[in-house]
């Protein structure tokens, strides 16, 4: 692919404008590294002090979030810790739906519903987030609300969220790592061999045999790529969950009002300032730290791939 | 028998998860253009949001994603397409290729809400833009980045490398080379990278919130035009946000299906350019 083309007279015009080339694109390539370095840094600059100030134990293993009080406090254990639950449970309801759903495509489906669905798929990922959000508050949370409803009837202690609850939250999230689930795992699943299915076929074993004992197997590198990638979308995703979700900081329950990383970030950074604004800062660096762990797990992955 | 059974429960199952996918995205669909059709009108597109007047309308809002459309592509494209170029003719396989093909897959990586705060603090604090367009375009060419990047380095990997050696052969210097043979033959992939990037920016809400601001009038004449650049200005994505949490339901589902139907053009033009690019690797 590299071709060399050396300049012979140095102070040839053509040559000075092919060293000029070769520099812009240099520079414009050295735009990424430095956009993830000084994201980097400025997070770690602007999320750092507020741990400090108030100390790590206060912060991360805190679960009392009064930053508007009197005597403010900053613990965010609850907030991370519903990012993860929720993270988890979402990929738990959305990865096995749209697995199914890429060995449909991949395997079952004829050609003629693959050249229907597929658009489809592609169009649910191109959706933005906010119309999500729209959606779950306007058709999730009155189903979950009647739920809520018949499950806690005559309960004292349960709080009612209307709605707005761990669970709407997760329900979204899963909708919306479907399509990147499924367009990534039915490639993978197309790229395997056809060979491995016919000696697998050839060899007695049924269809659905054949799929989830030889296809998915062969599949899976691709597969946990598209699994992990879905992880990142969910745990990163704000403005799809901030209204549906509630917004009290509470243990992650299925039916309480929560508040994600993402979310804090959002509805409170309007009005945040002095020290409540720099914790908010340090959410985001524990959003980042958990963003860049999804990374490096992915780029394992890729580089494997690669041998 | 066991297992004629068991594969037909399990066939069930596969059929019952397609079916449910197909279902809830028809859902979607079908309800956001139900419950919106409604609010959109050639008013409600044309005219800005007033309490004196009593009129709602998202023009504001449109010429604001325009604006931070072509603000965001002006800067993104250059940058994104030299640093493909970059990667794949002149770095060969260094270690400095490893870490920009690693920093550009983070930085597609990153949830919009970090570019937000980072775009807030760096480009609106540090480099004083404040809250504005140019702020909101800054950052999104941060975001999309990847996409230009990835989809120029895809179409430039498939153009044959005999064409390269045929150039080169007939004197043609490396820069020449790239502009009049490469890239020519690269165009289905850099405008299908372009396409996304715009169906990305239309999209996005939480990194131009703090970035961009919300701002909803139309630009003035003539210098104002240029004013705009650096005022605040709310995107349709983040005046949907904005009207959804104020319970303006109406609007906002107005302001749902425009951005739908321009997701659907979108795809659209996206897939004309990847058969485009296909195509042309098949030959």
């Amino acid at each position: 692919m590299n071709v060399k083309a050396k300049c012979i007279i140095s102070k040839d015009r053509v040559c000075i404008v092919e060293t000029a080339a070769q520099a812009i694109f240099t520079i414009c390539a050295f735009v990424a590294i430095f956009a993830v370095g000084s994201i980097t840094l400025y997070m770690i600059a602007n999320g750092v002090p507020a741990l400090f100030k108030i100390g790590i134990r206060d912060i991360l293993f805190s679960a009392t979030w009064k930053p508007t009080a009197q005597e403010p406090e900053f613990g965010i254990l609850y907030i991370v810790l519903t990012s993860i639950m929720g993270t988890a449970l979402a990929v738990m309801i959305g990865v096995p739906i749209a697995l199914l759903t890429a060995v449909f495509l991949a395997e079952i489906a004829p050609k003629t519903l693959t050249a229907v669905i597929k658009p489809a798929v592609e169009l649910l990922a191109g959706i933005p987030s906010v119309v999500y959000g729209l959606l779950g508050l306007m058709v999730l949370n009155p189903l979950v609300y009647k739920w809520e409803q018949n499950l806690y009837r005559g309960s004292e202690t349960h709080q009612f969220t209307g709605g707005a609850n761990l669970l709407s939250a997760v329900l979204v999230l899963a909708v919306m790592i479907l399509p990147t689930v499924v367009s990534i795992s039915e490639s993978a699943i197309r790229a395997v061999p056809s060979e491995l299915k016919t000696s697998s076929m050839a060899l007695g074993a049924s269809h659905v045999q054949t799929i989830f004992r030889v296809i998915l197997p062969a599949a899976k590198p691709g597969i946990i790529m598209a699994i992990v990638l879905g992880v990142g979308r969910a745990i990163g995703e704000a403005m799809a969950i901030s209204l549906v979700s509630g917004g009290c900081v509470n243990f992650p329950m299925p039916f309480h009002s929560v508040r994600f990383l993402t979310t804090a970030i959002v509805s409170e950074m309007g009005y945040a300032s002095g020290l409540h604004r720099q914790v908010l800062f340090t959410i985001g660096l524990v959003l980042f730290g958990f963003i860049m762990i999804v990374n490096l797990i992915l780029n394992n992955i890729l580089i494997r791939e690669d041998r | 028998m066991v297992r004629k059974i068991k594969d037909g429960l399990i066939l069930g199952t596969i059929y019952l998860a397609a079916f449910f996918s197909v279902v809830l995205l028809a859902g979607i669909i079908v309800y956001v253009c139900v419950k919106g059709i409604g609010s959109v009108r050639w008013s409600f597109l044309t005219t800005v949001s007033s309490v004196l007047k009593g009129t709602v309308g998202i023009a504001g809002n449109i010429v604001n994603t325009l604006y931070v459309i072509i603000l965001t592509l002006v800067i993104v494209i250059p940058i994104g397409i030299g640093s493909a170029i970059w990667l794949n003719e002149y770095a060969g396989k260094s270690r400095s290729v490893r870490l920009v093909e690693f920093t550009t897959q983070t930085l597609a990586g990153i949830p919009s809400v970090i570019f937000g705060l980072f775009g807030m603090v760096f480009f609106g604090t540090t480099l004083g833009l404040g809250y504005s367009l140019l702020t909101g375009a800054l950052t999104l060419t941060l975001m999309v980045l990847p996409l230009i990047t990835r989809n120029t380095q895809e179409a430039l990997r498939a153009v044959p490398d005999s064409y390269r050696y045929g150039a080169v052969c007939m004197g043609a210097a490396k820069w020449y080379m790239i502009r009049t043979v490469l890239l020519p033959s690269a165009m289905p992939g850099i405008v299908t990278g372009v396409i996304l990037a715009v169906g990305r920016i239309v999209g996005e809400s939480a990194a131009l919130l703090f970035t961009a601001g919300s701002g909803y009038l139309l630009p003035g004449s003539g210098e104002g035009l240029f004013h705009k650049i650096m005022e605040s200005g709310g995107t349709l994505a983040v005046q949907l946000y904005l009207s959804m949490s104020k319970a303006q339901y109406d609007t906002a589902f107005g302001i749902a299906v425009v951005l739908l139907c321009i997701v659907v053009i979108v795809n659209f033009l996206t897939g004309i350019f990847a058969d485009k690019l296909n195509a042309a690797l098949r030959k």
